[in-house]
């Protein structure tokens, strides 16, 4: 039987590494839930991110905060210029998975042609800081990140219940054609959105050149479980990719510590598959 | 401890050896340029997915060898072109690209891809066409069963009983011998292979085994797995891991202040571990490191200095030549001797010269009349000491100086 500590220490990283989960699930549910666009090349984008912060980094010095105000707002950029192909070329929901998984594959094939397909490692004196708070210790970089998905769910989630665009987002996203007949310009919000979406894949990928050792491959790691995260935490929810992301965390963590770690995929599919049985009111 | 010695009929040695001085040590005055048609030597490697990192080495190990067979006399005294495709890290593409290479590229000999699986998808196809098939890094001997596949690499018909045996040894040898062991392992089957043999050897020799766990291959956290081990304190830690996984396992346990003892890793990205500040006094499974006794062997320092060159013009940051790039080196060396030497570039025959003849290459002299066409067992320890990998056991590789630090 684990001990407590055991139990206290797997639920910890469980649940922070469930932070990682969630702030990648946060814009593939916006941009799936909003948009109806199953934007694949969201981890291409993240990972990109990552390289450019591991680049600046090692070659310039730039501390990674200094990066992610770069970064971020490129990201952004890009997201912009993939809706503007989205809009162009009218690409619906089935499609968009189609062309974003070419889009990450080329991507893929960028990074390792620039990065070597070699692992790229962003040394920095608090990689593996961590807390002691009686026996756990609570890692300071995974900590930080899951404050940041926090704030970012959390102000995502009031911005779309509480502002104008976010009721006309929600709006569009119920109904077009209705929000359009009380004057909602769907496709300018749909640009705002598509931005938002890679600018908080930009925010992952900084956290992950600081958290995780680089390759190319790696693009495609957490694609399965955050699609999980994604549906279990309700398209277009933000507060409930988080939470998604946390309860899958905690859960393999658990099943790790408990059972064998080969078990922890299981649990993420399986928790997807009974969620969308159950189908609960709160979700 | 291995016995690396076996009653071989002298006249094979020295038809080995003369070949292999043939090819290696012979003055460029009396060798011919190659010329005439090319021989055309098709494989694949792993040039894009999660193999790459290590496909990459592969493929700068093959252009050397191309260009030193080339420089010598090439296959018979023709030019050698190697026909190289991506076969994705996937070994259904790998089988697909093989059936090409044979059927429509036509090329005369084919060279085995990296890892068991694309190797095994290869071999099938090798075995329908009966076409030889030198491979380097298939971990699981007992799965090469076409008569024609030959392994560059000195793993030993049964490398799940001879290295963890090697290891015990080691650990037996240590001041204060690891009386408690947790086996960790990836279920990658090579890695897992390995795992369940260190797990039954470890009983057999009265190494209490605390744990035994398998995880899946890309498997994101290691937080609740550190937990288990931190918990369980063992005296050594043997890690069955594939790239980057012993440093995510390493960085885990020191997110929770603990370092283990002595701990083993099978598989792992060298570079990033040795650089690592985490890599310090680590030990790990090889064949050889380019220090001595090794770099004696004929050629191994100018292809280390090449694999140098190259890897940093290839923008690799860890640019020294491993077992990884030896492997196949190795490959390569057997098959230009097999060649040169059979007179013939006809598969049967080629076979047949390699089943009773030894090859001298980078990883010493090779035989391929045991089981599942291995020879002798030859894997050694090395060890992070002061960011750099040296062979720490068996005692006779360890380079003068150099000695296994326990804890």
């Amino acid at each position: 039987m684990p001990s407590a500590t055991l139990l206290g220490q797997a639920l910890i990283s469980g649940v922070l590494a469930g932070g990682m989960y969630g702030l990648l699930a946060l814009g593939l549910s916006l941009s799936w839930g909003l948009l109806r666009l199953v934007n694949l090349s969201h981890f291409a984008l993240a990972f990109l991110a990552a390289y450019l912060t591991y680049e600046l980094g090692t070659t310039y010095h730039v501390a990674p905060w200094w990066s992610a105000a770069m970064v971020v707002p490129a990201m952004f950029l890009i997201g912009l210029a993939q809706h503007w192909l989205f809009d162009r070329f009218k690409v619906n929901e089935l499609a968009s998975l189609l062309i974003t998984f070419s889009f990450a594959v080329i991507l893929e094939v960028a990074i390792q042609l620039y990065w070597t397909a070699d692992y790229r490692r962003f040394e920095t004196p608090y990689s593996t800081l961590s807390i002691k708070a009686g026996p756990f210790y609570i890692p300071v970089l995974e900590l930080t990140l899951c404050l940041v998905a926090g704030v970012l769910a959390w102000g995502t989630w009031q911005w779309l219940r509480k502002t104008y665009v976010g009721k006309a987002l929600r709006a569009s996203a119920e109904d077009a054609d209705i929000a359009a007949a009380y004057g909602v310009d769907y496709r300018k919000l749909a640009y705002l959105i598509s931005g938002m979406g890679a600018a908080y894949a930009g925010i992952a990928g900084t956290f992950i050149a600081l958290i995780a050792t680089l390759a190319p491959a790696q693009i495609w790691t957490w694609l399965g479980v955050v699609f999980a995260v994604v549906i279990i935490g309700r398209l277009g929810n933000p507060l409930g990719a988080l939470a998604a992301g946390m309860l899958v965390g905690a859960s393999e963590s658990i099943a790790m510590a408990v059972l064998s770690p080969a078990w922890a995929p299981v649990v993420s599919f399986s928790m997807l598959i009974a969620i969308l049985l159950w189908d609960p009111e709160w979700l | 401890m291995m016995d690396r010695t076996s009653a071989w009929p002298r006249r094979r040695v020295l038809a080995g050896m003369v070949g292999a001085t043939a090819v290696l040590g012979a003055p460029a005055i009396v060798r011919a340029a190659p010329s005439g048609t090319p021989v055309k030597v098709g494989g694949t490697l792993s040039l894009t997915g999660f193999l790459a990192q290590t496909a990459v080495i592969h493929k700068i190990a093959s252009e050397i060898m191309v260009e030193e067979i080339n420089g010598r006399n090439g296959f018979l005294g023709r030019p050698v072109e190697y026909v190289l495709l991506d076969d994705q890290s996937k070994p259904d593409v790998a089988r697909s690209l093989y059936e090409k290479l044979i059927t429509v590229d036509k090329v005369d000999l084919i060279q085995g891809p990296y890892a068991t699986a694309p190797i095994l998808a290869a071999m099938g196809v090798a075995q329908r066409y009966g076409k030889v098939i030198i491979q380097s890094s298939m971990g699981i001997p007992k799965l090469q069963t076409y008569d024609r596949a030959f392994p560059a690499t000195p793993f030993g018909p049964e490398p799940d009983k001879t290295y963890p045996n090697v290891i015990l040894d080691m650990m037996a040898a240590m001041p204060t011998p690891p009386k408690t062991i947790v086996v960790l392992t990836s279920k990658f089957p090579s890695a897992q292979f390995m795992a369940q043999g260190m797990r039954d050897q470890a009983e057999k020799r009265g190494v209490k085994v605390l744990l035994y766990l398998e995880y899946e291959s890309g498997n994101r956290d290691f937080g609740a797995i550190a937990a288990r081990v931190k918990e369980t304190n063992p005296d050594f830690l043997w890690v069955g891991s594939l790239g980057l996984e012993s440093n995510q396992v390493l960085e885990s346990l020191r997110k929770l202040d603990y370092t283990p003892k002595n701990s083993f890793h099978l598989y792992p990205a060298p570079g990033p571990l040795a650089l690592s500040p985490d890599g310090d006094k680590v030990l790990c499974s090889t064949f050889l490191e380019p220090d001595e006794p090794f770099m004696s062997r004929p050629g191994m320092k100018k292809l280390a200095s090449e694999f140098k060159e190259k890897a940093t013009k290839a923008n690799l940051p860890y640019s020294t030549i491993d077992a990884q790039a030896c492997g196949m080196i190795s490959e390569w060396q057997i098959l230009e001797i097999a060649v040169n030497a059979a007179g013939s570039l006809d598969d049967e025959k080629i076979a047949a010269w390699l089943k009773k003849n030894r090859v001298t290459t980078v990883y010493g002299s090779l035989r391929f009349d045991g089981p599942f066409n291995h020879g002798d067992a030859a894997q050694l320890v090395k060890q992070v000491q002061n960011k750099e990998w040296k062979v720490v056991w068996p005692t006779e590789f360890a380079a003068p100086g150099v000695k296994l630090i326990a804890s």
